[in-house]
Parts: structure tokens; C-alpha cells; sequence
């Protein structure tokens, strides 16, 4: 039996290791990510095509042109994206991903390239004003992500843990959850959509997105953040966000456009 | 090569107390799994007997359409869709607890396939058994009772052994409703440490002794129902 275990954790080890070998240099920059988060990466049909698009997927784009490469996407559950860097089925991950401690041990983080807020949704009329009126609650999240992590210091409230952020709202909407906590940006799109779903206006967590890496391959992790470091001066990166997301806070067109593919997809 | 193996248990497993994650996944795992097999068993018996009293003698004309359409609904439609649609659709406003509704789409579910092979094995017992029954002053009810019944499900055993693996598996995909089962326990151990080997296969491993330790106990039982034959 040890012998059989032993024989099939190596076989594991030089396949994924055969995987490894493969990726970057076909001139196609691949990229992992979870297409259910707008609007940093979403469904839409463009010209009668899905197409996955965001803020991610368009930065990714620029940084494959900054490299000479072509980019693929490959759209998977939140929670295997960092695997599949780690493992090197891709070249890159982004996919809104928090630096955390953790995850710096499986792959490499590039330098920042934008800021995020976990947020706290509640259902309109809810006693929960702030992040510290959590403790005791049901809180829903989405499995694998920061807010999921983080609710686990949150004091005896009892954690549900989604595939999906919208099925998270829903259970919220359907009377099951106290809260959502997800990231920022999609809460604002989730609140916009549904009736009678409130923002708390004081974040839950504060933290930083990167490109995520795979280890040990500081020459690529250099050359994507030279890319990275090229398109923030240049001010393509900001025109990216700022088609997505503009500062005010009603529901504008990026919103909008995002709210409909959401539909759409569903 | 071993001590890296160590390394990757320590800190799949023993970190942060991870394997509690699957402990208290496999302890819904079980509770679902149990729940729906009895509710399945209630089931598919009753609709076995509707449905072969329906083919023996011509009555229960209604009640058999009814069957009929629940069955053609329930193995026409996939277990995770019905399992969505019981939670987030017909049972949405109940107020029952997520493994209760997550049992009563599993035992609906398993209920049609049980209808079927306790069906089966009434329709394989041979009419003369009946026959004698009636014979015996037996009426239809006491001869369904004391001759087919026992007969069919012995014969039947392995089909229903086969149905309740099935099910135990099927409950896997609970995690689609945010409960923490065997497969999401594992899921959340993945999304923590970011290894996908150690978890997928120690939740493998599971299900695998699970269903062995299962098929025993069901081998036990059938050679001790055949006792009789020898």
C-alpha cells in the first residue's frame, strides 16, 4: 500500500513537473483566472462572441503586447487559480488576488497594481453598522477568497462558504446570511442590482492586488513588472480602470455594463 | 522525499488545525448521506409497490401517473440542478437548516432509482409464487408482505448496495449550497494551502475506504440472507 501511495505521488510529481517545463515559451502568455468577479474580469459578449473582459484581462492584454506575446485566458474556479501557477499550466494569474502571507509561499507577487476594500453587505434595516457587529453572525463568502480568510477572526459567527459571490448575495437576499463580505468592487455591482442590499461604508479589510507568478523565475517576474511599471507611467494602465470604474459612486455605465453581463451569464 | 511528504501533511493537515475541515465535512457527509438513504428508502418502496400493483392487477391507475411523472422528472434531471432548484427555489423561504433541505433533494433523488430496482425485483419473482399465496388465503396485501417482499429484496441487495455508493458520492456536490462536506472540507484546505494533491487525494482516500467498509457490511448481510438457500 505504501509502495502503491509512493509510486503514484511520484508519477503526480514528474507529470506537473513535465507541465512546468512547457510554459512561456510558445510566445503565448497564459493566463489563469475566475471570470466572475466585475469588473477586474466578467463574461461579455462582444460581437456576438464570449469574451472574457475587465480591468485584469485588458491589463493582461497590454502586458502580452509589452512582451511581444500573445495572451490566453483560461477562466477556472478562484480557488485553482494560484494552483495552476504554482504548477505552471499557466504563465500568470490575475484574478483581483490579495498578497497575503500565505500565498507568498506557493507563488510570487509582482508589484501592486491597484488597491481593494473587502466590503460588508447587509440587507437594508440590518443591525450591523460596522465590521465589529459581525461577531455572532452568519457571514457569507466566496471560498478561496480574502474575505473568506479574514472572517475566520471574526468571533463565533458561523462562515458560509459560496462558489460563487452571487449565490452569496442570494442567500442574503433570500433571508439565510446576516452579510456578505466580498471585494469592493463587485459588492458595489451586487448592491446596484438587488433591492433592499445596503454597503456599509467603512471597508472590512483594506488590501493590494498583484500578478501572481510562478516561483523561482525571477527573470519573468522582472520582466512582467518592468511591463507593469511601463503601462502605470505611461497612463494606459489608469485608462483601463477608468473605463470600468469611474469615482463617482452611483451606478455608472461600467457598472451597468458589468450588471448586464452578470445577467447575461447567468 | 519522505520528509518533503511530512512536510506537505504538516502543513495541509496539522496547521492551523486544517483537518478539521474534513472532520466535520465528513460528519455532514454522513448525516446527509444516512437521512437521504432512509428517505429514498421510503420512497422508492412506496412508489415500487404503487407501480407493481399498477402492473400486476391494473389498479391505482392515478397514483401511477403521478409515479410516473415524478420519476421521469427526477432521472431526467441532473442531481446537482435539482438540488439548486430545492435550495434556492421550492424550499427558499422555509427556514430549514441547508443539510436538511440538502438531504431531502438527495433522498427525492435516490428515491426514484430505488423505486426502480425494488420494482425490478418484485416484477423477477415468479407469478406462481403469487399464485400460491392467493392459494395459501393469503389477499394481496398479506401475500405482497410475506412472499414477494422478502424474496424481491434479497434479490435485489446488490442493486440497492450500488444505489446507496452512488448516493454517498453524489452528496459531494452539497458544496454547490455552501455546505461543508467532505469535497468542500478538502476544497477549503485547497484554497488555503494552494497544494492540490494532498487534499483531493486524503478526501479520495475517504470516500474509498467509506465505500469499501460499506460493501462489506453488504456482503455480510447478502451471504447471511442466503443462509436459507443452502
Amino acid at each position: 500500500m505504501k509502495k502503491l501511495f509512493a509510486a503514484v505521488l511520484l508519477g503526480t510529481m514528474t507529470l506537473s513537473m513535465g507541465v512546468l517545463a512547457s510554459a512561456e515559451d510558445d510566445g503565448v502568455l497564459k493566463m489563469a483566472t475566475n471570470a466572475e468577479f466585475p469588473p477586474y474580469e466578467y463574461h461579455e459578449m462582444v460581437d456576438g462572441e464570449d469574451k472574457i473582459v475587465g480591468i485584469d484581462a485588458e491589463v493582461a492584454g497590454l502586458i502580452a503586447e509589452e512582451l511581444g506575446m500573445t495572451l490566453e485566458i483560461e477562466d477556472m474556479a478562484f480557488d485553482s487559480v494560484l494552483a495552476a501557477v504554482q504548477t505552471g499550466q499557466v504563465d500568470i494569474a490575475m484574478a483581483g488576488i490579495t498578497v497575503t502571507e500565505e500565498r507568498l509561499q506557493s507563488v510570487s507577487f509582482t508589484d501592486p497594481y491597484t488597491t481593494a476594500t473587502q466590503m460588508i453587505i447587509v440587507p437594508e434595516g440590518s443591525d450591523i453598522k460596522g465590521p465589529d457587529d459581525l461577531a455572532g453572525k452568519t457571514i457569507g463568502v466566496q471560498l478561496g477568497t480574502t474575505g473568506d480568510i479574514y472572517v475566520e477572526d471574526v468571533e463565533d459567527a458561523t462562515i458560509e462558504r459560496f462558489n460563487k459571490g452571487f449565490e452569496a448575495v442570494q442567500d442574503l437576499l433570500a433571508g439565510r446570511l446576516d452579510a456578505v463580505v466580498i471585494d469592493g468592487e463587485p459588492a458595489k455591482v451586487f448592491v446596484s442590482q438587488n433591492e433592499g442590499l445596503v454597503l456599509i461604508d467603512e471597508p472590512f479589510t483594506e488590501e493590494e492586488y498583484a500578478i501572481a507568478v510562478a516561483k523561482d523565475n525571477e527573470e519573468f517576474l522582472t520582466k512582467v513588472n518592468d511591463a507593469l511599471t511601463k503601462l502605470k507611467e505611461s497612463g494606459a494602465f489608469q485608462e483601463v480602470v477608468d473605463k470600468y470604474i469611474s469615482s463617482d459612486d452611483s451606478a455608472d455605465e461600467a457598472e451597468t455594463e458589468a450588471a448586464e453581463s452578470e445577467t447575461a451569464a447567468e | 522525499m519522505i520528509q518533503s511528504l511530512m512536510d506537505r501533511i504538516q502543513f495541509n493537515f496539522i496547521d492551523g488545525d486544517r483537518w478539521v475541515y474534513l472532520a466535520d465535512g465528513l460528519k455532514n457527509t454522513l448525516i446527509m448521506t444516512v437521512f437521504a438513504l432512509l428517505l429514498g428508502l421510503v420512497i422508492g418502496f412506496l412508489i415500487a409497490i404503487v407501480r407493481s400493483t399498477h402492473d400486476k392487477t391494473g389498479s391505482l391507475r392515478v397514483l401511477n401517473l403521478f409515479c410516473k411523472v415524478y420519476l421521469t422528472v427526477i432521472r431526467g434531471t441532473p442531481v446537482l440542478v435539482q438540488l439548486l432548484i430545492c435550495y434556492f427555489v421550492i424550499l427558499v423561504n422555509t427556514g430549514l437548516p441547508k443539510v436538511a433541505i440538502a438531504f431531502i433533494a438527495f433522498g427525492l433523488n435516490s428515491g426514484a432509482y430505488v423505486a426502480e430496482i425494488i420494482r425490478s425485483g418484485i416484477m423477477s419473482i415468479d407469478n406462481g409464487q403469487f399464485e400460491a399465496g392467493r392459494s395459501l388465503g393469503f389477499n394481496y396485501v398479506q401475500t405482497m408482505i410475506f412472499i414477494i417482499l422478502p424474496q424481491a429484496l434479497k434479490n435485489v441487495l446488490p442493486a440497492l448496495g450500488n444505489e446507496f455508493i452512488v448516493l454517498l458520492k453524489e452528496t459531494s456536490v452539497a458544496g454547490y449550497i455552501a455546505i461543508a462536506d467532505l469535497t468542500k472540507g478538502g476544497d477549503i484546505i485547497r484554497s488555503r494551502t494552494f497544494d492540490a494533491f494532498m487534499p483531493l487525494i486524503t478526501v479520495a482516500i475517504i470516500y474509498l475506504v467509506m465505500v469499501l467498509t460499506f460493501s462489506k457490511l453488504l456482503s455480510i448481510l447478502e451471504r447471511r440472507l442466503r443462509n436459507n438457500e443452502r
